[in-house]
């Protein structure tokens, strides 16, 4: 089977959006540019609210790294992973992801750094933080908002879906770009 | 949580540090760590408000309200027990689609209008209804069309094509959805019928 279908539809996904947003913009007579800068400005606030808690983060992973400790996480979880075809670096990612997105963030962009973002591994947690969400967070903004006190099975399937996309990611890259 | 968590790491990591005898690792990590953080910053900073730009203007264009009248026959199968309240059914599909659109901002007074709405037909419970469970499994493990900020990540890694991992993500993210709709279809039921039983909700 050819999976470059994949690669040519992100390839052109970015562009046709471009024409898509901007055509439907202007034929409905929306002030485009101004919309526009509206929303950058939120994009930048947006940015700088995330600089405190990622340098936080981030010099907490950087420290966790270079003690050695990380390394030793790894090992520990190293044939867990393996028997499930996730690459044993992504681990820490796949345990942060559901607590925080500041920090799986700065996990992430460590982790990109690290590799590279064209390595395997760079890819698998690329895709692993996009198709994934920090649901105890969603799970406390949603239901503190209307008081729910018995959450039932929310939590159990949630972290289920988290770990299925975990997987398909590691399985998706491999088959789309090889290991 | 994340208290413990963002100590917990650091004092391992020092810990270990004077143990292994890496002290100057462990403390140059430190500085470079921070350092890299602000970089990334201002890397991310032109990406996030060139698409934060170009959201809005496919929210004010109307694209948010299509993709909500495009979904709703889907909402009859997700949300069986929601055919009474239509109101309901708008913000779920609103909130929904402004995930799909990546306009988080946008997504979450949404969200919670939706919860709102929920739990009108819930009758004021403090317990969950099936309807809440689903609709947070699903903005959970939502599929979100351009997943900007790892773009804008792996541009500022110096990636040859940032963007190529978009449709694994769509993949990954669909495969999530599956399961975790599916895991609500044969849990719901579950454990409402006990809360009753016991003279809960």
């Amino acid at each position: 089977m050819d999976y470059s279908f994949f690669t040519s539809i992100s390839l052109y996904a970015l562009p046709v959006l471009f024409l898509l947003i901007l055509g439907t913009g202007l034929s409905r007579k929306v002030k485009v540019y101004d919309a526009f800068v509206e929303g950058a400005a939120e994009g930048l606030k947006a940015t700088v609210r995330i600089l405190p808690p990622l340098v936080g983060l981030l010099t907490a992973v950087g420290v966790f790294r270079a003690s050695g400790a990380l390394d030793f996480i790894i090992q520990l979880l190293l044939p867990a992973a393996s028997l499930l075809g996730i690459p044993a670096e992504a681990m820490p990612l796949a345990l942060m992801r559901p607590v925080s997105g500041s920090a799986s963030l700065a996990l992430v962009s460590d982790i990109v750094r690290m590799y590279g973002p064209d390595s395997y591994i760079g890819r698998v947690v690329s895709t692993m933080m996009g198709s994934t969400e920090t649901i105890f967070y969603t799970l406390a903004v949603y239901y503190g908002a209307v008081g729910i006190k018995n959450i039932r099975y929310t939590l159990a399937a949630a972290l289920f879906a988290d770990g299925v996309s975990v997987i398909a990611s590691a399985w998706i890259c491999a088959l789309v770009f090889g290991r | 949580m994340l208290n413990y968590i963002w100590a917990g790491m650091l004092l391992v990591g020092f810990a270990v540090g004077i143990l292994s005898g890496r002290l100057n690792e462990v403390t140059q990590a430190a500085f470079t760590s921070a350092g890299n953080a602000v970089q990334l910053c201002i890397g991310l900073l032109g990406i996030m408000c060139l698409w934060s730009g170009l959201m809005k203007v496919m929210e004010k264009s109307g694209l948010v309200r299509l993709i909500a009248r495009f979904a709703s026959p889907l909402m009859g199968l997700l949300f069986p027990k929601l055919n009474g309240s239509k109101k309901a059914q708008g913000a779920i599909v609103m909130n929904l689609a402004a995930n799909f659109m990546g306009l988080g901002n946008a997504a979450t007074p949404l969200g919670i209008k939706a919860m709102e709405e929920l739990q009108k037909v819930n009758a004021g419970s403090d317990t969950a209804s099936d309807p809440m469970c689903m609709f947070l499994v699903l903005n959970t493990s939502a599929i979100q069309l351009i997943p900007a900020t790892v773009i804008a990540i792996r541009m500022d890694a110096g990636s040859a094509a940032p963007a190529e991992i978009m449709a694994c993500v769509w993949f990954a993210s669909a495969c999530a959805m599956l399961a975790g709709i599916t895991a609500v279809k044969l849990l719901s039921g579950h454990g409402r019928r006990h809360a009753l039983l016991r003279g809960g909700s």
